[in-house]
């Protein structure tokens, strides 16, 4: 009797770890599965996930809008949003293309969007109506006449003052005829450490640099491509030009400088004066209580102004490719997504009919709107390469560390110069 | 895998001497412990061969090529370690690890050791205590980090305002290369001396009480008998320590990466923080498996020496 309960007891225990086990081991085979297939046996629902990182800080509920509006349009599509930030988001979106969890639908920047379109990851879009894009943008996420991507959006990056501090120290707001000495003077003016108040902004960083470079007339890559040129007089010049606001009219790392929303914090809070970002600040700066304007930002022999355009893509894993492209072209064209960006101010709607951009004009603040679309009259797109995270990582460590004077200007643009020579 | 033998009704009875049918049940007995002692260890052999070994000899393989994670695979044979022996970074990031253990071990065990010691007594409280010093052990690193950056933060940070008031220098911290590195290994520090304490404490109770007693009848003072009887009984709790300490330092990570991202200007990056960006920043992972390898060769061989040489220092009592 005893031994035959032992024996049950035993049976019961060995039985409870091979379920363990093959649990365990049909855990991995679950995940190949197409996640849309429980639902989609019992009602005709698909679910399709979209992975950004565009509305993350601020613009979230916007975003919300347009996938609203989109599931309304179309009933029996559900879209899932997944929000990064920009920082984080190319390391999770890789690790997902990796291992073959990426969502339908994922937003990419110019600068990788070619490497994704090369390596087979996105599905060729047919069928897209065309003559709803600016053509240019459109042409920008092509590959071989393919379109791999469609215009998200564009926006670009001006100066932003606030007015109340230019007014209160008796300081001539920028305009468009500003030159970075004029910047320098006001940035000096404005700049009180006593109160807490500083003058001017501008991330120290490669994204800053290869437009300041160009502000100053220098080249980042040689025409060939083979080598880097940025350490030229022009970009000692240009980098010295942000390198030398740290710690004199802007903070320093000490300070907390290039930690998370620093400066966002600093601006809403009205202790800084100028800051050089971009237009998707509209909507996020819409209550604050000073009053604040736009110019285009100050060139030195030129002007040059940073444009960015994501875009959305479909991955050539998704399973249902045609809901994933029907919210992809919604994200991208619908009315419902151009009213959004006109009303909230995030970011343009990359429509080619520039008659629905008038209301962007119309409303305020800015008062200055025309100044996003004076800036497109001279844009400078970012140097784009194939070890392109590498390459910004570079820079902007070694400009960082001529900013805490571990380095001249010089040293550091040198030794950046030889580094990125090396990723070519 | 057999259920038990039935018990035997109608086998013949065997006599002691008779050695064949012995022999036979011998086997039967030890193919059947062999079978349970497998079926035990499955719910951590599963989980170790599909989370430890199968990616070790994967990432063995991938160390042969050039690879971003995104595109094919292409195959390089041993450019990889060739590169990485003769990257200047590869070197910096080793001596950086060599120093946040050496900064690291000697403190974490000198400090874990004067907590066990002074909380293996009796009085009001003990528990709560022990408690108290172990609660950064099984907190979220990222919550740790994040705490020390604040409370080492150059401009407005608890411990700079406290020097500054009592009119010491602030340093940078962590926005310093110079003192980058030693944030992070006082924040460490902190986070593991309970996990130190704990083991300590338990080599400390375990001691026997009657050489002790015995050393003390001689006459020992405190210190003689601290130097010459406790230390050296605790050696196998010290040399637990030290192993664990010295492999989980060679693979230090989460603190770096929260605390200062390997920065200022890589001055506070680590073997695996290069592992991690060659990887997921710069889509090299060919190069981050082979640095991979390189680490588990020098953690082996150094754990290795260890091992054979806690025979001239650790008593056993």
């Amino acid at each position: 009797m005893t031994q035959h309960r032992r024996r049950a007891a035993r049976l019961l225990a060995m039985s409870a770890v091979v379920a363990l086990a093959a649990t365990a081991c049909s855990q991995g085979s679950a995940s190949n599965d197409d996640p849309t297939e429980a639902e989609g046996s019992g009602d005709a629902q698909t679910t399709i996930t979209y992975m950004n990182f565009s509305s993350n800080g601020g613009n979230e509920e916007n975003l919300a809008l347009v996938v609203d509006a989109f599931e309304a349009d179309n009933p029996g599509i559900t879209v899932d949003v997944e929000t990064f930030p920009y920082d984080d988001y190319f390391t999770v979106l890789q690790t997902a293309v990796a291992g073959g969890t990426e969502a339908d639908v994922f937003e990419l920047n110019y600068e990788n969007f070619v490497t994704y379109a090369l390596n087979g990851s996105l599905a060729p879009l047919e069928g897209v109506d065309e003559a709803a894009y600016k053509p240019s943008l459109l042409e920008a996420f092509q590959v071989d006449g393919t379109q791999f991507g469609l215009p998200e959006s564009f926006s670009n990056v001006v100066l932003f003052y606030n007015a109340d501090l230019f007014e209160a120290a008796g300081v001539e707001p920028p305009t468009a005829d500003w030159t970075w000495a004029d910047e320098r003077a006001a940035a000096e003016a404005l700049t009180d450490t006593a109160a807490g108040t500083w003058g001017d902004y501008q991330p120290i960083s490669f994204h800053e640099f290869y437009k300041v470079l160009a502000q100053n007339g220098g080249e980042f890559l040689s025409e060939d491509r083979t080598e880097a040129t940025f350490a030229s007089p022009e970009g000692i010049e240009a980098a010295e030009w942000l390198v030398e606001k740290s710690g004199t009219v802007m903070p320093t790392t000490a300070d907390g400088a290039g930690t998370p929303d620093f400066d966002t914090n600093l601006f809403t809070s009205g202790q800084l004066a100028m800051w050089h970002t971009g237009i998707w600040m509209f909507g996020p700066l819409a209550d604050v209580d000073f009053a604040w304007d736009i110019a285009v930002e100050p060139g030195n022999t030129e002007n040059a102004s940073a444009m960015f355009s994501n875009t959305a893509v479909v991955s050539a894993r998704s399973a249902n490719t045609e809901a994933a492209q029907a919210w992809a072209e919604y994200l991208t064209s619908s009315e419902a997504m151009v009213q959004m960006r006109l009303d909230t101010g995030w970011e343009l709607p990359p429509v080619a009919d520039e008659s629905l951009l008038a209301p962007y004009l119309e409303q305020t603040p800015p008062a200055n709107r025309q100044a996003v679309f004076d800036s497109l009259d001279a844009i400078v797109l970012p140097p784009a390469i194939e070890s392109q995270t590498e390459m910004q990582d570079i820079v902007t460590e070694e400009l960082t560390e001529a900013a805490a004077g571990r380095k001249t200007v010089e040293e550091a643009l040198t030794s950046a110069q030889e580094r990125v020579t090396a990723l070519l | 895998m057999s259920t038990a033998p039935a018990p035997a009704l109608g086998r013949p009875i065997t006599e002691p001497g008779q050695p064949r049918p012995k022999r036979a049940n011998a086997r039967r007995r030890g193919l059947r412990t062999l079978g349970w002692a497998l079926l035990f260890l499955l719910p951590s052999a599963i989980p170790l061969t599909a989370f430890t070994l199968v990616p070790m000899i994967s990432s063995a393989w991938v160390s042969l090529h050039d690879w971003n994670l995104i595109s094919p695979m292409e195959w390089v044979g041993l450019e990889n370690y060739r590169e990485l022996l003769a990257d200047p970074r590869t070197r910096d990031v080793f001596a950086n690890t060599a120093t946040y253990i050496l900064g690291y071990l000697p403190l974490v065990y000198i400090g874990g050791l004067g907590l066990a010691l002074a909380l293996n007594r009796a009085m009001a409280g003990i528990a709560f205590l022990r408690g108290a010093y172990f609660l950064p052990v099984v907190t979220s690193w990222v919550v740790v980090a994040l705490v020390w950056q604040w409370l080492l933060s150059p401009s407005n940070g608890l411990v700079n305002t406290v020097l500054g008031a009592i009119g010491l220098p602030e340093p940078g911290w962590w926005t310093d290369p110079a003192w980058a590195m030693p944030s992070i290994i006082l924040a460490s520090v902190w986070k593991d001396l309970g996990f130190v304490m704990v083991i300590l404490l338990a080599g400390l109770q375990a001691l026997p009480q009657e050489v002790l007693e015995a050393a003390r009848v001689d006459g020992a003072g405190a210190w003689r008998r601290f130097w010459h009887i406790t230390l050296p009984l605790l050696s196998p709790s010290t040399f637990f320590v030290v192993v664990i300490s010295l492999i989980n330092g060679f693979q230090v990570f989460d603190q770096v990466n929260v605390m200062t991202g390997g920065g200022p200007a890589g001055a506070s990056q680590v073997v695996v923080g290069q592992i991690y960006d060659l990887t997921f920043r710069y889509g090299r992972a060919g190069d981050a498996s082979a640095l991979s390898w390189l680490l588990f060769a020098l953690v082996l061989v150094i754990t290795a020496i260890q091992i054979r040489g806690q025979r001239r220092w650790v008593t056993y009592a």
